[in-house]
């Protein structure tokens, strides 16, 4: 195996991992702002509680987010260094403002939100759960304006020592490909949240146990996965993709398998990408659809493969197309089940209906997935670049730093992150079912005394 | 713009170790110092609310070096890929610990997870205090800017240096000198945080931890003028600078007497203070190099080499001198709400 490959994956599997727990504290910390204003409004003992019990699974995530997080920004200098090199005096900025801004808000206000609720006033307490929430959020919007510029470079300059230079702030940060980005990928993070807490509510209703907590987090994780699951298509994933359509025309190819151009391009709804031949085989495929998507007619031409040169072509074409489709047909189902939901929710029956409870709580890992392959679609579908268009990814990678030697610290990795997982597991298999009621005072803890 | 930044990046160094520091001390100590379980808890709980906000420094701080100085960043990072690498998963392997500790309630579990805490904190400082020796000493640059050191060669530090050397490790007692400092600083923390026969225990332990670190400090600052005299230069050129190693000795007094006035806070902040002088006059001392080669002094990593483009810093200082502001306003707001001894039992978690 090549160096190159070998620093790729290492990047992609310790980031793939990270990205399992802040998508749901993202998505967890605006559902907690909403169970906190509740019961600050209602003084509803209930709503606090819920609030709690959904603060112990967010710091769990938090916990586990901020250990596998370290690596990430170590690991542009470690197996990146040519990339950083270059690149510190434009990405380094958001990444230092992640820390600066975010990280030191958002440890400072988590402390204070689990350890301090009986220091605080209850307004305070609130406002600690509002600032955990704007922390994160702030957190995922650097490292989108960090993508953003890698896949859409703005507001640079280059200095005679090859370095990039940031011209102007403002345009690195309004990027405009990165708020489309950011606008999906925290709606992609909300979506996640509203499925595991309606995914515990129809837990505990299958169970039938708990049932006053199960309706609270139904009703909290129905109403934002409904607003969510349409959001995340229309119009944030739809203004996304024409932007992407727009400035990475072979991303679009890769992501549609177009490999022809064709004037009223069809969307390829099932099928297999065949890179010896051309084509798509057993297609089944709605046409004039792609050109309506892109370009709001049906009979606009949209660019394929052909009309680009072989060696700017993604490099894992079938795996950027399966991605992409896995992506897009989960966020057709999450609006189906979320619908469906969100009616039965409206008409009062939702919590009778066993067979919507079931498919809710079914559905609860597929959020992950989605935004996992999302991300794969991004970051494949800007590949063989790595700052699209000014830098490849072969360019960017340590070679002081041996094949050899990347793959043990991966395999390390692999290691220490499958025993995590399954200590992730555990916890938070022992938090749902321990459920929101207060513990009693354990026996253990007082013979210690 | 590179003087600015470059104690700007120091700064940042400095708060990590100064804040960081007492958490990783107090993760060696609750092997040594916490005999029952509620004393562990006590002992844990003094860190609970903080050890999260103290980490947020070394990532701060690490976007910024990679901001300022990108060569630096690429160069030293790739280089030292070995052991950052252990150094992450012992952060990991510590975080883990931690938060595991305050879900599970059988004892052989609790056992095993308090010495992977205590024994990854304890690593922890032997390889930070490991990385600012191989700074210190300097390590074998390539022409083009790169390196790649492996774990050891054949200690000692020449040209051809490993991480570990007589110097970082065994004679130089950089990495032993953090170690106890650092375990110093984390018992003084206890004295303040804890009460009863923990407190006690812990501020017996000082005495004997402060001997050591007097010691081990006089050494390395020795072994550190013999494996790199140039690190003087800069106290003979502005000869008022040796004001650092005075401010080192009143540190250490500090500590030492406000320890026996049972003034816990003061000896608490001697120690911060103390940490901070080492540091700045490592800083000081390499100034302004960034990376000493031990091929030759021309192929050095300096400030002006490795500085980002002009533009780029002029609004970094902006936005910076904004945020850290913002961030010491929330570091200080919690420790105030934290103020005070621990009560176990009492805090919600």
């Amino acid at each position: 195996m090549t160096s190159e490959l070998i620093h790729r994956l290492h990047f992609a599997f310790t980031i793939t991992f990270h990205y399992l727990f802040p998508q749901l504290t993202m998505g967890l910390g605006l559902l907690i702002v909403a169970l906190k204003t509740v019961a600050l409004r209602t003084g509803s003992e209930q709503w606090d509680r819920a609030a709690r019990f959904w603060g112990r699974i967010f710091a769990i995530n938090f916990v586990f987010g901020v250990v596998t997080g370290i690596p990430m920004e170590f690991e542009f200098g470690t197996n990146w260094a040519r990339f950083a090199r270059l690149s510190g005096g434009v990405i380094g900025q958001p990444l230092a403002m992640e820390g600066v801004f975010s990280f030191f808000l958002e440890s400072a206000f988590l402390g204070l939100f689990l350890y301090g609720e009986k220091r605080l006033s209850r307004l305070m307490h609130w406002f600690s759960a509002v600032m955990v929430f704007v922390g994160s959020w702030i957190s995922g919007f650097f490292i989108i304006v960090t993508d953003a510029w890698m896949q859409h470079p703005v507001a640079y300059d280059r200095l005679p020592n090859g370095q990039f230079q940031v011209l102007s702030f403002w345009q690195l940060l309004l990027n405009p490909w990165g708020l489309l980005q950011y606008a999906h990928n925290m709606t992609g993070a909300v979506v996640t949240g509203s499925f595991v807490m309606s995914a515990v509510g129809a837990f505990y209703l299958l169970e039938r146990h708990r049932e006053e907590y199960a309706r609270i987090f139904l009703k909290v994780g129905v109403i934002s996965g409904v607003i969510a699951s349409v959001l995340i298509i229309f119009p944030t994933g739809d203004l996304h993709g024409k932007y992407v359509a727009r400035y990475q025309p072979a991303a679009i190819a890769g992501m549609e398998g177009l490999f022809k151009t064709e004037a009223g391009a069809g969307v390829v709804l099932m099928g297999q990408p065949n890179e010896e031949t051309g084509q798509i085989d057993n297609p089944i495929v709605v046409n004039d659809l792609l050109s309506f998507l892109i370009y709001g007619t049906t009979k606009a031409e949209v660019k394929g493969l052909d009309q680009i040169p072989r060696d700017q072509w993604p490099t894992a074409l079938p795996l950027l197309y399966y991605a992409y489709h896995i992506m897009a047909g989960l966020g057709t189902w999450f609006v189906l089940v979320m619908i469906v939901a969100a009616f039965l929710l409206w008409r009062g029956s939702l919590y009778r209906s066993r067979w919507i409870l079931w498919a809710l709580l079914l559905s609860f890992p597929l959020p992950y997935i989605a935004n996992t392959a999302g991300w794969m679609t991004a970051e494949l579908g800007r590949q063989p670049w790595l700052i699209y268009g000014l830098m490849r990814t072969s360019e960017g990678y340590s070679n002081t730093v041996s094949a050899s030697n990347g793959l043990f610290t991966l395999l390390g990795f692999m290691g220490l992150y499958l025993l995590m997982g399954l200590l992730f597991t555990v916890l938070i298999y022992r938090e749902i079912s321990e459920g929101p009621e207060p513990k009693i005072p354990a026996a253990k803890a007082a013979h210690a005394d | 713009m590179g003087f600015i930044w470059f104690w700007l990046v120091a700064v940042m160094i400095v708060g990590y170790v100064v804040l960081d520091g007492f958490d990783l001390g107090v993760g060696v100590l609750h092997l040594f110092l916490a005999r029952t379980e509620a004393e562990k808890r006590a002992t844990l709980a003094s860190i609970g609310p903080v050890w999260d906000g103290n980490e947020v420094w070394l990532l701060a701080g690490g976007g910024t070096l990679y901001f300022a100085f990108p060569l630096l960043y690429a160069s030293a990072f790739s280089g030292f890929y070995l052991p950052l690498m252990i150094v992450l998963w012992l952060l990991i392997l510590r975080g883990i610990s931690l938060e595991l500790r305050n879900h599970i309630e059988v004892g052989v579990w609790r056992a095993l997870l308090d010495a992977i805490f205590g024994l990854a904190s304890g690593l922890l400082t032997i390889f930070f205090g490991a990385a600012l020796a191989n700074v210190l000493r300097g390590v074998p640059l390539q022409a083009d800017g790169y390196f790649f050191l492996p774990l050891w060669t054949n200690w000692q530090p020449g040209v051809h240096p490993g991480i570990l050397d007589w110097y970082t490790v065994i004679g130089g007692l950089v990495a032993l000198t953090a170690l106890t400092a650092l375990t110093l600083h984390g018992a003084l923390w206890l004295t303040i945080k804890t009460s009863g026969q923990l407190e006690q225990r812990a501020r017996k332990i000082v005495t004997p931890l402060w001997l050591l670190v007097a010691l081990l400090t006089v050494v390395s600052l020795v072994a550190t003028m013999v494996v790199r005299p140039a690190s003087l230069n800069n106290y003979f050129n502005y000869p008022f600078t040796f004001i650092v190693p005075v401010g080192v000795i009143a540190a250490l007094a500090g500590v030492w007497l406000f320890n026996r006035k049972a003034q816990p806070v003061k000896a608490f902040l001697s120690s911060c203070f103390y940490l901070f002088f080492m540091l700045a006059g490592a800083c000081w001392g390499l100034y302004p190099t960034l990376l000493p080669a031990t091929t030759g002094a021309d192929r050095d990593i300096t400030m002006s080499n490795a500085l980002s483009g002009p533009h780029t810093l002029a609004v970094g200082l902006v936005w910076w001198s904004f945020g850290m502001v913002l961030a010491v306003g929330y570091v200080v707001f919690v420790y105030g709400k934290f103020k005070g001894k621990v009560d176990v039992g009492s805090e919600a978690h």
